[in-house]
């Protein structure tokens, strides 16, 4: 198999516009007997299928949730980049071009992330003309804050809430052309499997979520939007109802994923508080402009109150270790450092895994009120959650799994090696690396489905001939069978354990063995241990009711199977990635002062596996990334 | 952390079928789990009892995806104020209380199963109305439109609305005036909703009568039971905007009777 990124040629800056100009155009008439299926309904789904729609596609968009405006977009808080330039600071599209490739640690493409810091202007119109509440200057012009990897302001926000509001925008978008008969919107419809008829992606299978039945849907192309696969980890920031499920099934149909060992742990959560924990709850990366994060010098403090431990004797490890960034180094950097000082024995809260987020000073420098203007919610939901103030007493935080750079391998026009799928937002792997910088996700997002895919669809369609296939096709009944088939057999398994026992022991191992650490030794016992967990699943796994009626322990039943099967992908590539690299962290390969040792020689390339039929056997395909504009350098913040 | 031994009483019912409360002993529960993890351990202990698990929305867990949906001893999302379900922890009750868990009622919000109910009615008010019809790639710089900041940021105390129908819930004429005044009035506070303002009001208020939500009495249990405590004033604004929209309409429909007479 060859991985044709199809980069266009010509200048990085004008790629993009060449692009466009090159790409295939659809007549007005003849886009209306084309369908798309768009699975997912968050930032980037909905924006495609309001934006495909408008163009005059006919699309059917399936969301999981009960309503299109639930999905986990919704729960981003920080807010969104543009290089707008607003603030006269020095951004440009290429300093947030070059902001990106090197946050995601020289591993991302260059080509995609120039275009999505071209969009990101386009974006930020978009939005505000959708009537997206972003917050403002006396003025009445954008306001802008700042966030981790970057030394201008270019994060556009609604207080505390960005996520909900640019989801919100994406939906007005979306019911509107639901209204106009443009979008057939499937709600609490889950996506079980893909429909690869003749080599071309033809359709899915579904479970309606209330009634059970599962049902097969045929269109021109497919577009999956599903999210991140961070639930593998069970305790994440991630909504419960998140799976991998969408891209596993496309990946065992034969599209290739994508760099899964690139996680995203984010530094600033609330720590873990007992075993009967569902998930964990992200604080946002905001926060760190006017908190300052610290642990106590000496281990023997770290029982004392806060108040009680003199300035001298506290490290603020972040400022020390990168004096530039300071407490706005990005979150790969960040999670390590607290890391770090929890495994020196200087964690603060029960377990030791805690590090302060402070903000005394600030509520010193600008009072009570500022502070709780800009955070207000964020520290609500602190005390909701933990029943301490953070006016009072500084918070205590902990690096959690938020998000994942990995999934399924796309190429510029975002289409998968898989011939008519189509993979937008961060169920695609291509525009942060191995780390992600805060607020790109949203722009990405938007990016992939307001305006690239409405350009790129076209250039796969014009080779299809509209409605060539329909469900009556084999695929699809071989497909339906195989559905059916899996849920009875979930179903049959009658054991002694529930989903969830399972969930948090495989979440657990994967946590210890490919969490924020990584080495050869942890990874291959737990590329020895998944497939017993998996084993055991399959014979013990207790999952009651009928297939038949609203299950939820079925839902989760068949997702967690899921993540069993890719969790063994995920640590194989992190075992197979001897270096380190953002997110990526093994430990063989680092700097005598702690730092990550990437090793361009070798493993400048996405690591790309093809599904071979033995789970524990995937095929390692490599697109090497060639870098024209930026200058491989050591990643440094100090 | 202290462990609370609690009574529930949660109602099960399947589809239309006739519901009724299940008596569930919850011993043991940590008071640092939030109230659906609670729920979680009832629920691990049912399914090991080869009982029926209680079925109920949740997603995100973090008070922003308006999914979770419980009436906990006759309040929607529990007895405290700004919170979903989702963000009530256990340290909130005490050990030996009983619980009643009810679904959000309304006829507008039929019951999927147990505590889940159908709130599509919701978006087919948004359908209705509830956005700006500016195509992708059709908005004018950001910056050419300006907005106070008083006006943007009352506009986002609406915008916060995160569509749970606890509103709904919690009135007792089942109306869902504060969910739609919400929404529409984010749009026709800002600029950029002005042109289809009267348009969108009429719209959305018909729609949400279609539903079978019911009148507004003022009794304002809705911005009591709001989580993101969503503001009686903006049903005073959507009243406002509704009667000028209608008289518009009104004059509208006769001067363009009397030009079809012309």
């Amino acid at each position: 198999m060859k991985l044709d990124s199809k980069i266009p040629s010509g200048p990085m800056a004008e790629k993009w516009s060449r692009h466009k100009q090159d790409s295939k155009l659809i007549n007005p008439k003849n886009k209306r007997k084309y369908s798309i299926i768009v699975v997912g309904s968050g930032l980037a789904g909905a924006a495609a299928a309001a934006s495909l729609s408008e163009l005059g596609y006919k699309v059917k968009c399936f969301c999981f949730q009960d309503s299109p405006r639930r999905a986990h977009s919704i729960a981003a808080q920080g807010g969104i980049n543009a290089a707008k330039n607003y603030q006269n600071d020095g951004d440009s599209v290429h300093r947030l071009f070059y902001d990106t490739v090197k946050g995601g640690d020289f591993r991302a493409r260059e080509a995609n992330v120039h275009r999505l810091a071209e969009v990101s202007v386009n974006i930020i119109d978009q939005c505000v003309a959708q009537g997206v509440p972003f917050a403002r200057e006396y003025g009445g012009g954008l306001a802008n804050r700042s966030f981790g990897g970057a030394q201008v302001s270019r994060t556009f926000y609604a207080r505390g809430q960005t996520g909900q509001q640019l989801l919100l925008g994406a939906y007005s978008a979306l019911s509107k052309e639901i209204a106009r008969g443009g979008v057939e919107m499937h709600t609490r419809t889950e996506m079980l499997d893909l429909v690869v008829a003749d080599g071309e992606t033809k359709g899915i299978i579904t479970r309606n979520l209330v009634t059970g039945k599962v049902e097969a849907h045929a269109a021109d192309t497919v577009l999956l939007c599903t999210g991140g696969y961070g639930n593998v980890f069970f305790l994440s920031t991630n909504a419960m109802g998140c799976n991998v499920t969408a891209t596993w099934r496309a990946h065992r149909r034969g599209a290739t994923f994508a760099n899964p060992c690139y996680t995203q742990i984010h530094p600033t959560c609330i720590p873990v508080s007992g075993d009967y924990q569902s998930k964990l709850t992200l604080m946002s990366e905001s926060l760190r402009n006017d908190g300052r994060v610290w642990v106590p010098k000496k281990a023997e403090d770290c029982g004392k109150p806060a108040s009680q431990i003199p300035e001298a004797d506290r490290d603020y490890f972040l400022e020390r270790k990168y004096p530039s960034f300071g407490n706005l180094a990005p979150r790969d950097i960040s999670s390590r450092a607290a890391k770090e000082a929890c495994d020196d024995g200087r964690g603060v809260g029960p377990g030791g895994r805690g590090v302060y987020l402070d903000f005394s000073e600030a509520i010193n420098e600008f009072g009570e009120n500022v502070i709780k203007e800009r955070y207000g919610n964020l520290f609500d939901m602190y005390e909701r959650i933990t029943g301490e103030s953070a006016y009072k007493q500084p918070m205590r935080i902990y690096p959690a799994v938020h998000y994942t750079m990995g999934g399924l391998w796309v190429d510029y026009n975002l289409m998968s090696n898989l011939s008519g799928l189509h993979v937008l937002g961060e169920a695609n792997f291509s525009d942060h690396g191995a780390n992600r910088l805060g607020a790109s996700a949203l722009m990405q997002g938007l990016a992939d489905g307001y305006f690239v895919i409405p350009t790129t669809v076209a250039n796969y369609l014009v080779t299809q001939k509209p409605g060539a296939v329909t469900t009556a096709h084999p695929a699809f009944k071989e497909a339906l069978e195989a559905a059916n088939g899996r849920i009875n057999q979930l179903l049959n398994v009658k054991g002694k354990r529930t989903v969830d026992s399972f969930h948090r022991e495989l979440g657990l191992l994967v946590w210890d063995k490919c969490g924020m650490g990584r080495n050869r030794a942890g990874l291959e016992e737990a590329l020895r241990r998944i497939p017993e967990i998996r084993a055991e699943f399959w014979e013990n796994v207790l999952v009651p009711g009928s297939g038949s009626v609203a299950n939820p322990e079925l839902e989760k039943a068949g997702r967690v199977a899921d993540f069993m099967e890719f969790a063994e992908l995920l640590c194989r590539d992190a075992l197979d990635r001897e270096e380190s690299c953002g997110g990526h962290f093994r430990e063989e390969h680092q700097f005598p002062d702690g730092e990550a040792k990437r090793d361009d020689e070798n493993f400048c390339y996405v690591s790309a596996y093809e599904y071979s039929g033995d789970l524990s056997k995937p095929i390692l395909h490599k697109e090497p990334l060639t870098f024209e504009e930026v200058h491989l350098t050591l990643r440094s913040y100090k | 952390m202290a462990l609370l031994n609690l009574h529930l009483k949660v109602w099960r019912q399947t589809g239309t079928q006739p519901g009724h409360f299940q008596d569930i002993e919850a011993p043991e529960i940590p008071d640092h789990a939030s109230f659906l993890e609670m729920m979680d351990i009832v629920n691990e202990r049912l399914i090991r009892a080869g009982q029926d698990p209680v079925a109920f929305d949740h997603d995100c867990r973090e008070g922003i995806c308006g999914m979770c949906s419980m009436t906990i001893n006759g309040m929607a999302h529990g007895p405290e104020r700004g919170t979903t379900t989702c963000q009530l922890h256990m340290r909130k009750f005490r050990t030996g209380d009983t619980i009643w868990v009810e679904p959000f009622r309304a006829r507008a919000f039929p019951v999927v199963k147990d505590l889940m109910v159908d709130r599509s009615a919701f978006d087919r008010i948004m359908k209705a109305g509830g956005y700006v019809s500016v195509r992708t790639g059709a908005a004018p710089e950001a910056n050419e439109i300006p907005v106070g900041k008083e006006i943007a940021d009352a506009a986002m105390d609406a915008a916060a609305c995160i569509g749970c129908g606890a509103c709904v819930a919690s009135c007792k004429n089942a109306s869902a005036m504060l969910y739609v005044s919400a929404k529409a009035g984010q749009l026709n506070t800002l600029p950029q909703g002005h042109a289809e303002k009267d348009r969108r009001t009429l719209a959305m208020v018909r729609q949400m009568d279609a539903e079978g939500f019911g009148n507004c009495t003022n009794q304002y249990e809705c911005e009591a039971a709001c989580p993101k405590e969503i503001s009686v004033r903006w049903i005073a604004k959507l009243n406002r905007d509704y009667a000028v929209a209608s008289v518009k309409e009104l004059v509208g429909a006769g001067r363009q009777q009397s030009q079809a007479g012309e």
